[in-house]
């Protein structure tokens, strides 16, 4: 079996991840650009950051047989400060262009605020002008079904975004189908504290069926588990469902929706 | 799954989530007579929820637990993290 996790800050992990996700069956990884717990305090510090994405980490992955891509953007949790997050934009497209750069992400809301939807609008548009995918982060907890319905209207508002080429991530129960409904494809992160459990990731696959959906550990720095798209496997496994579902929501799905950057590649 | 296989499968780990929960409100009353913070009043109304008959259990509840308000706020500066329910106005102590 062989499975790709989507969404996962493999830099605040260690070799040891990287051997074990191999053994459970991963094959490749994508990395959003994010908050690293701490504000950086200038944006070189991304320079950096998206330095190691694109250089330091495929290396790491690929001493395992793990293909590395990333995303890139100013993250929502650093995006308060428009000055700030512009002269990180300024650098963002000669990144976008390495080649496992696969689009602009995770941008999107943190706390809801004018500034963090500018930025977003703003990004929204990179992406548009360089022809990128997009990969949203949508809020945490009490601000997510705002934050989620905020980051749709702007981006239906311009009227020429294919929703089949944006993934709006971190969904639950209350925002799988607002995301689903618009043709937007949606990630379900499997993270123990604020967001989902293979449990309630299988029930919402379940309730709401399997196209255009894909599963992620998000693992970073916090409490976080690397093996939790295998774990979630298992768990469709238990109650089940044929072996095609469980490759179609761990491998099938994410491979339709990264291939279309052009740049993703993993032996299927 | 049947709805008996999904009780087999599932209902020991979540007989013991229940425990948890109660074993929290017990928690909550032995520190103190003081009322609920707005966390602990939206608790109590998803606790409630958790016994009204329908499906969407859990969507009720993370609706609930929303801020259902639709303009975006002035400012995230200072701004970080979230509380798990929705303050409305009050600030959490
Ligand atoms: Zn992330």
């Amino acid at each position: 079996m062989k499975y790709i996790d989507p969404h996962i800050h493999m830099i605040s992990r260690t070799t040891d991840d990287y051997q074990r996700m191999a053994q459970a069956g991963c094959v490749a990884v994508t990395e959003p650009a994010f908050w690293a717990g701490f504000d950086r305090s200038s944006p070189r510090g991304f320079f950096d950051y998206f330095t190691q994405l694109t250089e330091f980490e495929p290396a790491r992955a690929s001493a395992h047989g793990i293909r590395h891509y990333c995303w890139i953007c100013i993250n929502p949790k650093e995006a308060e400060d428009p000055v700030f997050a512009r002269e990180v934009m300024s650098f963002m497209p000669e990144f976008l262009e390495r080649p496992t750069a696969l689009g602009v992400g995770e941008i999107g809301l943190n706390k809801n605020s004018r500034n963090e939807l500018t930025i977003f609008e703003e990004q929204v548009a990179l992406a548009a002008d360089h022809d990128q995918l997009i990969l949203i982060h949508t809020p945490h907890l009490e601000d997510k079904l705002k934050g989620t319905r905020l980051i749709i209207d702007a981006l239906k508002s311009r009227g020429d975004i294919d929703p089949g080429r944006v993934l709006i991530d971190h969904v639950e129960e209350h925002t799988v189908e607002l995301v689903l409904d618009e043709g937007f494809w949606a990630g379900m992160t499997l993270y123990p504290d604020t967001k989902m459990t293979p449990q309630r990731a299988a029930d919402v696959i379940e309730t709401y069926g399997q196209e255009r959906i894909w599963i992620n550990s998000a693992g970073d720095w916090g409490t976080s588990d690397p093996l939790a798209v295998p774990k979630t496997r298992l768990e469709m496994q238990a109650r089940g469902h044929a072996a095609v579902t469980i490759d179609r929501i761990s491998f099938d799905n994410p491979n339709d929706f990264l291939r279309q950057s052009g740049k993703f590649l993993v032996d299927a | 799954m049947s709805r008996q296989a999904v009780v087999d499968r599932y209902f020991m780990e979540h007989r013991a989530k229940l425990l948890d929960v109660a074993a929290f409100l017990d928690r909550v009353e032995r520190g103190g007579a003081e009322g609920d913070d707005f966390r602990m009043a939206a608790f109590r109304r998803a606790v409630a929820v958790l016994a009204e008959p329908g499906a969407s259990r859990a969507r009720r509840i993370l609706e609930l637990l929303s801020d259902p308000t639709d303009t975006p706020i002035d400012s995230a500066a200072g701004l970080k993290g979230a509380f798990g329910a929705y303050p409305g106005g009050e600030t959490p102590a």
